[in-house]
């Protein structure tokens, strides 16, 4: 099987800060990683690949630091790794990054063949949006099947797939056609522990380079800031509330004493709904 | 792909500043439309809350607000269609069609992208579910329009564009997004971040039909078996009148028993801060949070969590939270509305006691 693995590198912390005067990200100085829910496409591509035989490529786009990210696949097992990178992508949103992506496993497909399954991530830890594996799906004409618990049964010779998905009210079992865009539930599996020897080919081993242009992208009004049809206006901190909570119970002597307080605070707020737990405790 | 360090900084100088003319060819657009979650025969209920949140805008706007309604049996449409009308639409899109019973992206996004191509929408909302976020996706990108996921508050600004604001950057702060030069400007909504609407059933409104041209034949992906869930025990959780939540204050696993009998006696649902769920002190369906369940109860009461922004998300409509924390300076009391600088596992069972005898005397002096 011919199996793609997108991913992201993502910064590892939530303690990102804005620069109080410009109002910018300050992303420098946090450690970044491959994005969680990546891995478990990482995983069962991984799978897939060494019960079928056939091979494994992760692909991202992003700043040239990224290609540590692809090395660290390669070294859970990947046989091969491409880093789409250029200025012209900066700023992409979400509609713009289904674009350069689409077009990087366009260009990956002429040179190494067309992949069976394209695994994206259910969402990324950062942008939490989940429209980019959709958006690649769409554009490349892939079966979509999104929030895939299992892969039950699938026949690359004859194109088939059968999977369940976590539906909001239960799961779904569907049979369909490869080539698919498929996104993996968390816990579906566990990424490997990599071999030694993987580690070894994956400290030499070359991450191919495509800037737009090698990657065949000429039409650049589609790419990064241009591409975009979303635009970040404004990022800010929550606002504060101007009053902060009412503190209850201080110096009282003991906590059944704060409880009574604070129950009579509760009830002096919301006096209507002494009488509907009132009411409710009675019905029990 | 946010790989640059100041992305949203250039992202507002270079082009926020500079709204350029909408394309002739989308001035067209107008009205909101709710994209109406309809499975199993029951309308999901963040496509009523939705209803409500496009009713103001639409208002604002001086047009119409529709709900748009696909399925597979026509008669249960128009039954659906008719609460979309007490919740606020005007009019409601129905399309009944036999490959529309089960929710399918292929055939879900032509119907969506050729109503919107027909009937030009400018502002299409959806319910950020697991259904509406596989829906979106493709959509947008077929419409080749903006899309802005999971936002927490909706507005038109002094231009008629909408702007959308969402938690970013692991929800540490907040980015108000718009779609300036495309239509339909696109959002997602998670479940219970809008309040659900007062119904008014003397409300009535228009019905469109629209005739999909749709072949199973054409649909590659079949639906073999739906297993239902079981009524979990949390199902309620999200629309309880009362809920209490544990953190890190609880210290064990056991102490998670304290939020539960609190609970109880109020008749209300419980749950947790997100790393009681990674510890596996409590199943991650009673996570509570922007990443598991937003909640708007009555009465709140959060027991030892500290209140980083991803949970404050998720609690802040409710009527009237009270934390409990041993910190003064926890965050969870800058938003909380009562609070009680105090230690959980001693203030949870003197709060049960307390609530109990209360009802109780409450129930003989009534």
């Amino acid at each position: 099987m011919r199996i793609f693995v997108c991913i992201k590198q993502v910064p590892d912390s939530a303690q990102i800060r804005v620069h109080p005067v410009t109002n910018t990200i300050m992303r420098q100085g946090v450690p970044t990683i491959i994005n969680p829910y990546d891995l478990f496409g990482l995983e069962e591509a991984l799978r897939l690949r060494d019960r079928f035989g056939g091979e494994v490529t992760v692909m991202t786009m992003g700043p040239p630091m990224a290609s540590d990210s692809l090395r660290k696949a390669l070294t859970y097992g990947a046989d091969r790794a491409v880093l789409l990178t250029d200025r012209f992508f900066a700023g992409s949103d979400t509609l713009a990054t289904s674009y350069a992506l689409a077009n990087l496993i366009q260009k990956a497909s002429d040179n190494w063949g067309k992949p069976d399954i394209v695994f994206c991530g259910k969402q990324t830890i950062d942008g939490d949006t989940a429209q980019v594996g959709p958006g690649i799906a769409r554009r490349l004409g892939l079966t979509q099947l999104t929030y895939v618990s299992s892969i039950d049964a699938i026949d690359p010779s004859h194109g088939t797939i059968t999977v369940r998905r976590r539906a909001d009210h239960g799961v779904q079992v569907l049979q369909s056609r490869l080539p698919a865009m498929i996104t993996m539930m968390e816990g579906s599996n566990e990424i490997r522990r990599g071999r030694i020897e993987d580690a070894l080919r994956a400290a030499s081993a070359e991450v191919v380079q495509w800037n737009a242009a090698a990657a065949g992208i000429t039409d650049l009004g589609h790419c990064g800031l241009r591409g975009s049809p979303t635009v970040v206006k404004k990022v800010f901190a929550p606002p504060s509330r101007e009053e902060k909570a009412t503190l209850v119970g201080e110096g009282a002597a003991n906590p059944t004493a704060v409880a009574n307080d604070l129950i009579t605070q509760i009830f002096a707020r919301q006096p209507v709904l002494e009488g509907d737990l009132m009411h409710a405790a009675a019905r029990h | 792909m946010n790989s640059s360090a100041p992305r949203p900084a250039a992202a507002a100088g270079s082009r926020a500043g500079m709204k350029k003319e909408l394309p002739e060819h989308f001035r067209s657009y107008k009205h909101v439309w709710v994209f109406i979650e309809f499975e199993q025969g029951e309308i999901h209920p963040v496509s009523l809350e939705l209803l409500g949140e496009g009713r103001k805008l639409a208002d604002q706007l001086q047009v119409e607000l529709a709900g748009v309604l696909l399925g597979g049996c026509g008669a249960a449409l128009t039954g659906a269609a008719g609460i979309c009308h007490s919740y606020g639409a005007d009019v409601v899109y129905v399309v009944a069609h036999p490959v529309l019973a089960d929710y399918r992206n292929e055939p879900y996004t032509r119907v969506m992208t050729d109503l919107v191509r027909k009937f030009e929408p400018e502002i299409m909302l959806l319910g950020a579910t697991v259904l509406g976020r596989d829906l979106a996706g493709s959509v947008a990108t077929t419409l080749q329009t903006g899309l802005t996921a999971d936002c927490t508050e909706l507005a038109i600004d002094d231009e008629r564009s909408l702007a959308a604001t969402r938690p970013t950057f692991g929800g540490s702060l907040l980015c108000t997004i718009h779609t300036l030069n495309f239509r339909p400007q696109m959002a997602t909504v998670r479940p219970r971040v809008m309040p659900l609407p007062v119904p008014d059933t003397s409300r009535t409104g228009r019905i469109v039909e629209y005739q999909a041209e749709l072949e199973e034949s054409d649909i590659v992906t079949k639906v073999i078996d739906f297993l239902a869930d079981r009524n979990s025990e949390s199902a309620q959780l999200a629309f309880a009148d009362v809920a209490v939540a544990g953190g890190l204050g609880l210290r064990s696993a056991e102490n998670v028993s304290l939020v539960r009998d609190l609970a109880q006696v109020l008749g209300g649902d419980w749950g947790g801060s997100r790393p009681l769920v990674q510890k596996g002190w409590i199943p991650s369906d009673r996570q509570i949070g922007q990443t598991g369940k937003t909640i708007r109860p009555r009465l709140y009461i959060a027991a030892g969590i500290s209140g980083a922004i991803q949970h404050r998300v998720g609690v802040e409509g409710s009527d009237l939270i009270v934390a409990i924390n041993t910190d003064p300076n926890a965050p969870i009391f800058e938003f909380a509305h009562l609070g009680v600088v105090g230690d959980a596992t001693v203030l949870l069972p003197a709060l049960t006691e307390a609530f109990r005898s209360r009802l109780a005397v409450n129930r003989l002096a009534g």
